[in-house]
């Protein structure tokens, strides 16, 4: 019998009663769909009404976000000078305040804009659940911390601590800080677990949970928190680091208060939101009505390969926007990068700010209005039962959907509508390209985390220049690379090359997308060490072009096992003969006796031993238009800085030129481009005639597969015979087999089949 | 009047069609999909990625594998612009990647001037030397 027909025959006053006996003895407080799904404003308060009734003067009230931006900069460098996890010291955090309701105001000028938005829900679940919970309580001086995402984030090696800042006994605001940690005591080290198939694998996992009373950390619960992870200096250091953050910045939000008064505080977190919101519709009705779609696909679910379509589609219609993300990956319960919805939210939120509207102030209205629709459950709008730890590497898709489909909106509004308010770009490369690592340091210390490579991605091409070379994360502003010295400090790896440019990997165009570096990696002074890796994108290019610019290349990891490259370089003449150049190095091959692999670049964990080489590249941008119209002195000038080859060069640029001294020969080129041109409408097709043999019915039988293929509401699950196909309304959870099992079985029955020829 | 959709493509109000901005050749009606006025080309995409590891040692090279990634090319049919590269899977549909409602946008632009020169917000242009072609890009 369901809830429903128990209660219907149940009269207003016994239903009454059963629900009050319920919400008193809920079993678990878990995370609640009703605050996850929802990504709108809470309604305005009273309080809010009453003080903006009493200030509402435009000037005073921006003088009051001055102060609050401030306050939240400084935090925010606070950490970055104090912080212990590499994310910490090179800008993976964010400091942000929220309204008392707990919707995201205004978060820190640079830094984490998606770690603030998420924040948002483990804060309206304290304000639900603990608030008049007598156990617990919100109080003065409480401070609360938060990891799993399941009750929002994005994966649990986030931490935030939340603060509620009280003003003559009345709750004003909630403020906050967030830093990828880093380790978290889950499978693998590092806090980002590939080989995870549970949440139970993924680590510590803290529901919102109040850690500091008073201004104190309560020792106890830190002591629960470092005995959870291979880390516990950091896990010391840095609650300490988030909490005194939070203080600097409540510090400054009193001194705002003493010097406007409360309600100028209260009015500017509302209003904040209220205008961003109606800004966002004032652009959007500037837009053009219509439907833009960019379907992209992951090459590897990081255990084995598949091709995972990101579906995503936008309709745009008045001063109303709707994301559909419907057609995409099913759930695939038992593999770590599915994620919530939340998250997926505050990355597209996180997108809109960096691709289209960087001008907006960085809170929850610049996503609050739009409508969004996904199928559930799904890779994207997972249960809460799905792996989560790698979310990242389904989400880095959606992070440049914004730019992929609004700049096609975007394009045509005039500038004097205030609307299109930065160059048009092509996208930044959207995967998480670095070394996660763990194991014991030289100095007898276990430990995992990961480098800030990560934060060196290239930009993508912009429509009027060249996108810049290893710019930053993708889903952050003015994110860092670190220092290799201060890494080598503390850790047992040395970096053999020195970040060098990646050439012929960024996406070609009329302008060129920004170079990624190569990173070769090696350890060294550990008795047990090891390596793994986050990334897709080496069958399938992860980062697209826009306006027929191409995408960034496909990116494998190589490896170099069974050598001491250390030792190698002793010997005389070697050092002379290494290439700093992963390319030469694995076409050359001059270490003998190693072994030399390229492989789908995300590996799980694995050891490694001393001066065993690993190479990654972190990516390069999407290119930006034809080919044939970039400027034939920017190609001579890419030659020079050594970015392309001369294949690069004449092949697809088509530009003809003196190698040696590399002067172009305009009337050639022009020539040569011509030729090109006529090339290509000789070969091409037109499209309706293209599709007819194009279009094949089912995704290839032999790629395990899935998504939708055509029809969004059709959605594909495996390969070959075992292959599964479900409909929007019949999504289930997809298990996969462990890629290690399959690989005995199949070795086993080899064996068996080798021992009865024997036989 | 004429609104310039992308770097590539505007269309004429008027005639309801989309257009080259390079050549000014009409690709189609408005109202229809874009692609369907172009010439497209399956380009393996090794072409463009060219591998940069040896193909004879290793699987992977930094190149798209062409069983699992291509590369659509769309072409102006009157001066062979590419007007857009759709990198998708061997067989799927080409996305109909831009739809957009005329009616509308003839009402948004009947309170706007038309616009002759597309200028890019809030940045500040490389120099360009010179232009390597002449066959009348009028952006």
């Amino acid at each position: 019998m369901t809830h429903e027909q128990c209660t219907a025959e149940l009269s207003p006053a016994e239903k009454k009663l059963m629900q009050e006996f319920l919400e008193e003895h809920q079993l678990f407080f878990g995370p609640d769909p009703e605050i996850m799904q929802n990504h709108r404003l809470e309604p305005r308060t009273a309080r809010e009404d009453v003080a903006i009734g009493k200030v509402s003067d435009p000037h005073l009230l921006n003088q009051v976000r001055g102060r609050v931006q401030s306050g939240m900069a400084e935090s925010f460098r606070m950490i970055e000078q104090m912080g212990s996890a590499p994310g910490a010291k090179w800008g993976d955090l964010v400091t942000a305040v929220f309204t008392a309701s707990g919707d995201l105001s205004e978060a820190s000028p640079i830094g984490m804009t998606t770690f603030a938005a998420v924040c948002q829900y483990p804060i309206k679940f304290i304000n639900k659940y603990w608030t008049n919970e007598p156990s617990v309580g919100v109080r003065e001086g409480d401070g609360f911390i938060h990891n799993d995402s399941r009750y929002g984030g994005v994966h649990n090696t986030d931490q935030s601590m939340m603060m509620p800042l009280f003003y003559d006994g009345e709750l004003i605001c909630w403020v906050s800080s967030t830093i990828h940690e880093g380790e978290n005591g889950a499978i693998e080290p590092g806090g980002m677990p590939a080989r995870a198939e549970s949440k139970y694998d993924e680590g510590l996992k803290m529901s919102p949970l109040r850690i500091v009373e008073g201004y104190e950390i309560k020792r106890d619960i830190l002591t629960f928190l470092q005995n959870s992870v291979r880390d516990p200096k950091l896990q010391y250091e840095d609650v300490k680091v988030k909490l005194f953050a939070v203080m600097r910045t409540m510090e400054r939000l009193r001194s705002a208060i003493d010097e406007f008064g409360v309600d100028a505080l209260i009015a500017f977190l509302r209003k904040n939101l209220e205008d961003t919101e109606a800004e966002v519709r004032r652009r959007l009705s500037e837009m053009p009505d219509g439907v833009v779609r960019f379907p992209s696909w992951a090459d590897s679910t990081l255990r084995e390969p598949a091709l995972i379509k990101h579906n995503c589609e936008f309709h745009k219609k008045g001063d109303k926007g709707t994301w559909v993300v419907k057609g995409s990956s099913p759930q695939l319960s038992n593999r770590a990068i599915n994620g919530v919805i939340a998250s997926l939210k505050s990355f597209l939120l996180t997108g809109l700010i960096q691709q289209i509207w960087p001008d907006l102030p960085r809170n929850q209205a610049v996503f609050s209005s739009f409508d969004f629709v996904a199928d559930y459950p799904s890779l994207l709008n997972s249960d809460t039962d799905a792996t989560l730890s790698m979310s990242i590497s389904s989400a880095f898709h959606y992070l440049i959907k914004p730019g992929q489909l609004l700049n096609k909106l975007v394009y045509s509004v005039p500038l004097e509508a205030k609307t299109r308010v930065t160059p048009v770009l092509a996208a930044q490369y959207n995967q998480p390209a670095t070394f996660i690592y763990g194991g014991l340091t030289q100095h007898m210390e276990v430990t995992g985390n990961f480098c800030a490579d990560i934060n060196g991605a290239g930009q993508g091409a912009r429509e009027n220049q060249d996108g810049l070379h290893s710019l930053s994360g993708c889903f952050s502003f003015m994110s860092d690379t670190g220092e290799q010295e201060l890494l080598e400090e503390e850790l047992p790896m040395v970096r053999l090359v020195a970040q060098t440019l990646a050439k012929d990997r960024m996406g070609f165009g009329k302008y060129r997308g920004g170079a990624g570096y190569e990173q070769m990696m090696s350890s060294k002074g550990s008795a047990m060490w090891g390596f793994m890796t986050g990334q897709t994108g080496s069958s399938f290019s992860s980062c697209p072009g826009l306006f027929g610019g191409y995408s960034s290349s496909a990116y494998p990891i190589c490896r170099v096992k069974d050598i001491n490259v250390f030792d190698w370089l002793k010997e005389s003449g070697n050092p002379a003969k290494f290439p700093f150049d992963i390319v030469e190095l694995m076409n050359k091959q001059p270490i003998e006796g190693g072994t030399y692999t390229a492989d789908d670049a995300g590996i799980t964990f694995e050891l490694t031993t001393e001066g065993e080489i690993y190479m990654i590249c972190q990516g390069g941008g999407g290119g930006y238009g034809d080919v044939l119209e970039r400027d034939p002195e920017l190609v001579m000038q890419d030659l020079r800085e050594d970015l392309i080859s001369d294949e690069v060069a004449e092949n697809l640029f088509k530009v003809v030129y003196d190698k040696a001294i590399r002067r172009v020969d305009v009337d050639a080129t022009k020539m040569a481009r011509d030729t090109e041109r006529r090339a290509r409408i000789a070969r091409g097709t037109p499209y309706k005639e293209f599709v007819k043999t194009w279009n094949k019915p089912t995704p290839p039988e032999h790629i395990p597969y899935y998504g939708s293929w055509g029809d969004d509401g059709v959605i594909y699950a495996g390969a070959g015979p075992t292959r599964i196909t479900m409909t929007s309304e019949t999504m289930k959870p997809v298990f996969l087999p462990d890629p290690r099992e399959q690989k005995i079985a199949a070795m086993q029955a080899r064996i068996a089949e080798l021992e009865a020829k024997v036989k | 009047m004429k609104v310039q959709i992308t770097e590539y493509l505007r269309i004429d109000l008027d005639s309801e069609r989309w257009e080259c901005r390079c050549c000014g050749h009409e690709i189609g009606p408005a109202r229809e999909l874009y692609k369907e006025g172009l010439l497209v080309y399956h380009r393996d995409p090794r072409e463009i990625h060219r591998p940069l590891l040896d193909p004879a040692k290793y699987a992977k090279t930094f190149a798209p594998d062409p069983e699992w990634c291509a590369i659509l090319e769309y072409y102006c049919p009157g001066c062979g612009t590419l007007i857009e590269a759709e990198y998708t899977v061997p067989g799927h549909p080409p996305v109909r990647d831009l739809e957009l409602d005329i009616d509308a946008l003839k009402a948004q632009w009947a309170k706007r001037k038309e616009e002759k020169v597309h200028v890019a917000a809030g940045d500040t242009p490389r120099p360009v030397h010179r232009h390597g072609h002449g066959h009348g890009h009028s952006h």
